[in-house]
């Protein structure tokens, strides 16, 4: 999993690398200051000759002359050397964090794009198999966390192990037997830390789970605002808050008290390690095999032992946290498009607007038992207005979804222009295919941007043209700033009636073989939808357009009227053929024609 | 079909306006507001810093005990006696110090990680219930995604902050002034030293970190963008298949995406580079203290000098040793630790300031306005039509008028007589949605409202139930201006089937019931029947205890208003609105629910608002609506007769655009 999320990585390879090499460097001068400090302390205050101390720093310090000075000359030089030191440590340590925050920062944003880019690519299927809240979360929450863990990673995944070797080499060149009990105390700490590492992640992501349950009721309580006030049902939607709230405090407490563990343990575990250090190291003192600045540095390296331990506790902790994201991350972009066109004939295009459904079964789910739809068989010429009407939930959506290759047929198949629609590239199906769908959206951006959708190179003439037959032009020239009024996300600023008939303009400014609108009138009155029906006839003479109404007048000019029932074809005639023969079209007709009757 | 036609006002005032988000910073009254949620229990925190100060105190001390063992070796170096009694005591001393020190950090930790979640659930608890009680307005011109992250992104900051930030700056605090103390102890002389030294780091750190402020502003601007982008293009990314956007989306995220990688880069680099560069000066720091110190032991050893010059140099034991001098250096390696960790916690401490600023400029906003004090009670009519109080349910509804004048209480019948007198409104006190709007509807009267979209059709029902409040004119209730009663009883009395259906994660009898909580599943199962829901329920896999999730989506458009229905009827008020209510069910089923639907409005008063004309034919009164005004009034047939727009629209030959 994190291998392959490191491929995420390119491009800002060579800061996660220039980033734990001038870490390495920094560790090392960080390591050898200690020793100049205990010079300090020995030779230059206490007098002890250079050359009966040991160690490699001892030995460049001999080759630099410094064994001929003596007290506060030393003192002083040695100092001078160990702030030249600390420059260069500090100028490492710097760019360490320049090259580590590109690094990460790089790599987040490497790893949000691919999921994005992922996620344009789903197809409806995948969409609803994750959840729209779901990806979101998985896109902003848990990129963030592993893009910052990342950072950490590269940080201290080499300094923390890099010191604490160095540490332990320093102090086992000072003196061996002393630092045998690092042998001891080490695998000790090592075995507590993977314990609670490995109790502790299951916490977690039951944590996370409580976390995503938590957003969901909020998400929905705000959605929903108004039936809560209508119902004043506040108090209950409280008390169904309080529950979340309650039981993601409960987990995370759950999971968080385990890694609080941690610090303590690794504390005890040094500490224990600093008395056994002066316990032994007074007596090898005592009999002379060490020095007491010797021992001040053994103690200093124990303390860096300690801060590395504790990063590297630290990381755990990250890791464990971002384990749980990774594998939210990785279910993204491991997750298949259900649809492909790598089959397609590249130089395809969509040459007539002929339909032809040859005994279609759908099914949204493979595991449903009952199909959506099931023996479908329907020819369509192009050029055809085609009306479909079937009660609610009979399916006419999924029917007309099928077209755009929006859902793949679980059976039978489905042509246009001749050809089956998993021959066309998908561009070049669906700039053909234009369909205006039930729930549709808008995007903030102005007016003219949104339609642009349809058609990037479109002239204001073409706009306003296409807006006009959807019978948008007038409403959008009385805006103060017509076509440049900016639409708020999702298009909150336009009544639904407006919005339904800029979506229809953005559908037309395609100039598709085949124009599919489903129910995408509802909310604009009778007059204006003949109106825009009519233009729709006059402007598009050789576009094939299926409408999905609930009102008959909608369709009742149709070429062709499709009826559904139950997701299976009922009937296929014109408004007199099915007024002639079919019931429910007949139950329908009436049940709308009621008053005119009475006229 | 909602007709509201706000414009948000980005930079507009108002209640709830984005103006209260970017307001200077007044970081010190946030602070103690935080605060005041963490201090809800005090003997936890007190105890918190108790034990904080202990596991400090044991690591000052447990390095000051450094000293007398190393001087105690030093003895044994120089008399080559091994004293070991000395040593094993010192050792007991400094393992029980540390092993203290362990013990009080587990404990604290533990009481945080409680009193940090804690906070954080309360702190959530309290945003949660204020929004509930804000005005709809409220809920107009913010985003969902904006309120989301004060929940989300704005309460981890402010745990991060609680639960690493104020541990953190309450022992280094302790350890600051522990090692400063001690310092003082061996050297006033070094210690000065140490000052200077310590007023350039934290310039330094001043200096980094006000840099690092603004980075961190613009990275937060940057997410924003981002983040709104991500919702934006997901939640549509239907439509951006459907229009082969997804390259040019695509592209357009990359700008987003990028900029926020800069933006962070920067912000990062800053906080991260604080710890090299405390962590190097300590160095600095080192070896000035260790060339000062030798220089003093050199110099004045064995001088055996007195008085104020020797406390100078060499402390309260009146002279700098060697094991004096070898503790003094550990404690300024110490000393730089606990000031570069709370400068590297500074940003999330902003960070989580800002965080509870912009929560509690939600827990701030104005909640919705309610004066009234006419309130709904359960009613006993005598033989003699005198209205009682009772305790119980009763079946009957009355409304509780008392007069502060005279002190006296009048009960009113709830019977569903609604009255609009000259009512004029708008949306932001500019453009005027609805003039001088005047409208009875007596008990039991089904009224319908016609016109385009955008007349104003919704607007007058939300003023019913004052989801909005009026400018001009008053709108009364059973003959009791709306503004006087109480609004949850105003609302109980009327029941919505709004166009938007909403429903809830839960089982299909649980949003049902959501219409009245007490509701038997025999009721329950009636209204579904009622609304011609029961058909389709009883074909779902688990029947009423089918699991709906995310607001309903494994259900057709059609069935969820079907559901929507049979919840306003369980609830079964004296007044009903119906807003589009069966726009998305086709007319052979409303054909079906018509008996439904006429018995659940039989003896109510209702509002209708329809496209279909077919619905809204056998009402009481119909009016028309034109641009905020009611043009033609009167019921079916005088319309007809009137021969004006109504007939016309009825007839076709008129187009409402």
């Amino acid at each position: 999993m994190i291998r392959k999320l490191l491929c995420y990585a390119k491009g800002y390879r060579i800061y996660s690398f220039l980033a734990p090499a001038t870490i390495v460097l920094e560790v090392l001068l960080e390591v050898a200051i200690p020793f100049l400090m205990s010079v300090i302390i020995d030779s230059g205050i206490n007098g002890i000759p250079l050359t009966e101390k040991n160690g490699i720093i001892v030995e460049l310090l001999i080759k630099l002359g410094f064994a001929e000075k003596q007290g506060l000359d030393l003192v002083v030089a040695t100092g001078l050397l160990m702030i030249a030191m600390a420059c260069v440590s500090l100028a490492c340590g710097a760019s360490a964090a320049y090259f580590a925050a590109k690094a990460g920062m790089g790599f987040g944003k490497n790893l949000r794009g691919a999921m994005f880019s992922k996620i344009q690519d789903y197809s409806f299927s995948n969409v609803d198999k994750f959840s729209t809240g779901s990806l979101i979360t998985r896109i902003t929450t848990d990129v963030n966390m592993i893009q910052n863990a990342y950072m950490m990673a590269i940080r201290m995944l080499v300094r923390s192990p890099l010191m604490f070797a160095m540490a332990i080499g320093m102090a086992m060149g000072i003196n061996k037997k002393l630092s045998l009990v690092f042998l001891i105390v080490g695998p000790l700490l090592g075995f507590t830390l993977i314990f609670i590492g490995s109790k502790a992640h299951p916490r977690f992501e039951r944590m996370f789970k409580k976390y995503d349950k938590f957003n969901t009721s909020i998400q929905e309580n705000l959605i929903s605002i108004r039936v809560v006030k209508a119902f004043v049902r506040s108090k209950h939607e409280k008390e169904k808050f309080q529950i979340s709230n309650d039981e993601l405090k409960a987990a995370a407490i759950f999971a968080e008290k385990l890694i609080i563990l941690n610090s303590p343990v690794m504390m005890v575990a040094v500490y224990s390690c600093i008395l056994a250090i002066l316990w032994f190291g007074t007596k090898l003192i005592f009999v002379g095999e060490m020095q007491l600045g010797d021992l001040m540095s053994f103690i200093t390296y124990v303390q860096q032992i300690l801060m590395s331990l504790m990063m590297i506790s630290m990381i755990f902790v990250m890791s464990v946290m971002a384990k749980a994201s990774m594998k939210r991350v990785c279910e993204v972009l491991e997750e298949t498009p259900t649809i492909n066109d790598d089959n397609a004939d590249a130089n395809l295009k969509v040459e007539s607007g002929d339909i032809e459904f040859k005994n279609v079964f759908f099914k949204y789910n493979e595991t449903a038992e009952e199909p959506v739809l099931s023996d479908i068989n329907l020819s369509i010429k192009s050029g055809e207005t085609v009306g479909i009407l079937g009660g609610t939930g009979s399916a006419k959506s999924s029917l007309v979804q099928l077209i755009p290759r929006l859902y793949d047929v679980t059976q039978g198949e489905v042509l246009v222009g001749g050809r089956n629609v998993k021959d066309y590239k998908l561009d070049a199906l669906r700039d053909s295919v234009s369909m205006v769908l039930q729930s549709n959206v808008l995007f903030s951006g102005t007016i003219e941007e949104n339609l642009r959708w349809g058609n990037e190179n479109a002239t204001i003439e073409e706009i306003r043209a296409a807006a006009k037959i959807s019978c948008a032009d007038d409403f959008v020239m009385s805006f103060p700033e017509q076509y440049q009024t900016e639409l708020e996300q999702g298009g909150v600023n336009v009544s639904g009636g407006q919005k339904q008939r800029l979506c229809i303009a953005r559908a037309l400014l395609k100039n598709p073989k085949i124009l599919i609108l489903d129910d995408s009138t509802s909310a604009v009155d009778t007059a204006t939808d003949a109106k825009i029906r009519e233009g729709m006839k006059n402007s598009l003479p050789d576009t094939t357009k299926i409408i999905i109404a609930q009102r008959i007048n909608s369709i009742q000019h149709a070429d062709k009227i499709i009826v559904i029932d139950d997701g299976k074809i009922d009937d296929v005639g014109t408004h007199e053929e099915l007024l002639a023969r079919n019931e429910i079209y007949k139950d329908v007709y009436t049940s709308q024609q009621e008053g005119k009757m009475e006229q | 079909m909602a007709e509201k036609q706000i414009k948000k006002q980005p930079n507009g005032p108002g209640p709830g306006g984005k103006m209260k988000f970017e307001k200077p910073n007044d970081a010190g009254k946030t602070l103690s507001r935080l605060l005041g949620y963490v201090v809800k229990n005090k003997v936890l925190l007190v105890l918190v810093a108790f034990l904080v100060f202990v596991s400090s105190g044991a690591g000052v001390a447990g390095t000051y005990l450094l000293t007398p063992i190393i001087n105690e070796i030093g003895l044994v170096v120089k008399t080559g006696t091994f004293d070991v009694t000395n040593i094993i005591k010192y050792l007991v001393i400094i393992g029980a110090i540390y092993v203290c020190g362990a013990v009080a950090q587990y404990i604290y930790q533990r009481v945080m990680l409680n009193i940090s979640q804690g906070t954080l659930n309360l702190l959530r608890k309290d945003l949660f219930d204020h929004l509930q009680s804000l005005p709809i307005k409220f809920f107009d011109s913010h985003t969902h995604g904006e309120l989301m992250s004060r929940f989300t992104n704005d309460t981890d900051t402010i745990r991060e902050a609680i639960s690493q930030g104020l541990v953190q700056v309450i022992s280094s605090l302790v350890t600051v002034v522990g090692i400063f103390l001690m310092m003082l102890y061996i050297s006033p002389a070094l210690t000065g030293l140490i000052i200077v030294m310590l007023v350039v780091m934290l310039n330094i750190i001043k200096f980094i970190g006000g840099k690092s402020a603004g980075f961190f502003r613009k990275q937060q601007q940057n997410i924003g963008a981002l983040n709104g982008y991500i919702e934006e293009f997901i939640e549509g990314q239907r439509v951006v298949k459907v229009f082969c956007r997804e390259e040019k989306s695509k592209e357009n995220f990359g700008v987003c995406n990028e900029n926020f990688r800069k933006a962070a880069t920067n912000a990062h680099t800053c906080a991260s580079i604080i710890m090299p560069i405390m962590g190097n000066l300590s160095y600095f720091n080192f070896a000035a203290t260790a060339a000062f110190g030798a220089f003093i032991i050199i110099k004045f050893a064995g001088t055996g000098s007195t008085g104020i010059s020797s406390f100078l140099l060499g402390g309260v034991e009146g002279a700098l040793t060697i094991g004096s001098l070898a503790a003094f250096l550990q404690y300024t390696r110490q000393f730089s630790n606990p000031i570069s960790q709370v400068s590297q916690q500074l940003n999330g401490i902003l960070a989580a300031l800002a965080g509870a600023e912009r929560i509690f400029a939600i827990i701030d906003t104005e909640p919705e306005e309610d004066d009234g004090y006419v309130t709904l009670v359960n009613a006993i009519v005598d033989e003699n039509g005198n209205i009682k109080e009772s305790e119980t349910r009763t079946g009957k509804w009355a409304w509780r008028h008392p007069h502060s004048a005279d002190g006296t209480v009048t009960y009113t019948l709830l019977k569903g007589d609604v009255r609009f007198h000259d009512v004029t409104f708008s949306y932001d006190g500019k453009k005027t949605v609805l003039k001088n709007i005047s409208l009875y509807a007596k008990p039991g009267q089904k009224i319908a409202f016609v016109g385009s979209t955008g007349a104003g059709k919704t607007t007058i029902t939300n003023l019913i139930n004052r989801f909005y409040d009026i400018d001009e004119g008053k709108i009364t209730y059973d003959g009791i201006n709306i503004k006087k009663i109480k609004k949850d009883d105003l609302r109980r009395s009327l029941a919505m089937v709004l166009q938007d259906t909403h429903l809830f994660t839960g089982t299909v009898e649980e949003n049902i019931r959501y219409g009245k909580l007490d509701a038997t599943h025999e009721e329950i199962v009636a209204a579904a029947k009622l609304s011609n829901a029961h058909s389709f329920i009883k074909r779902l896999p688990d029947g009423y205890n089918t699991m709906l999730k995310g607001d309903g989506s494994n259900l057709s458009q059609g069935q969820r208003q079907l559901l929507a229905i049979a919840r306003a009827a369980v609830a079964d008020p004296p007044v009903l609105i119906l807003d589009e209510a069966t726009s998305s069910i086709d007319t052979r089923t409303e054909k079906l629910i018509e008996k439904g639907m006429d018995k659940l409005m039989e003896d109510k008063t209702v509002f209708v608002i329809a496209h279909r004309l077919s619905t809204v034919r056998n009402s009481n009164a119909i009016m028309v609506l034109e641009d905020g005004q009611i043009i033609e009034k009167g019921d079916h047939d005088t319309l007809l007769e009137e021969k004006g727009k109504y007939y016309k629209l009825y007839t076709g030959q008129f187009e409402l655009s």
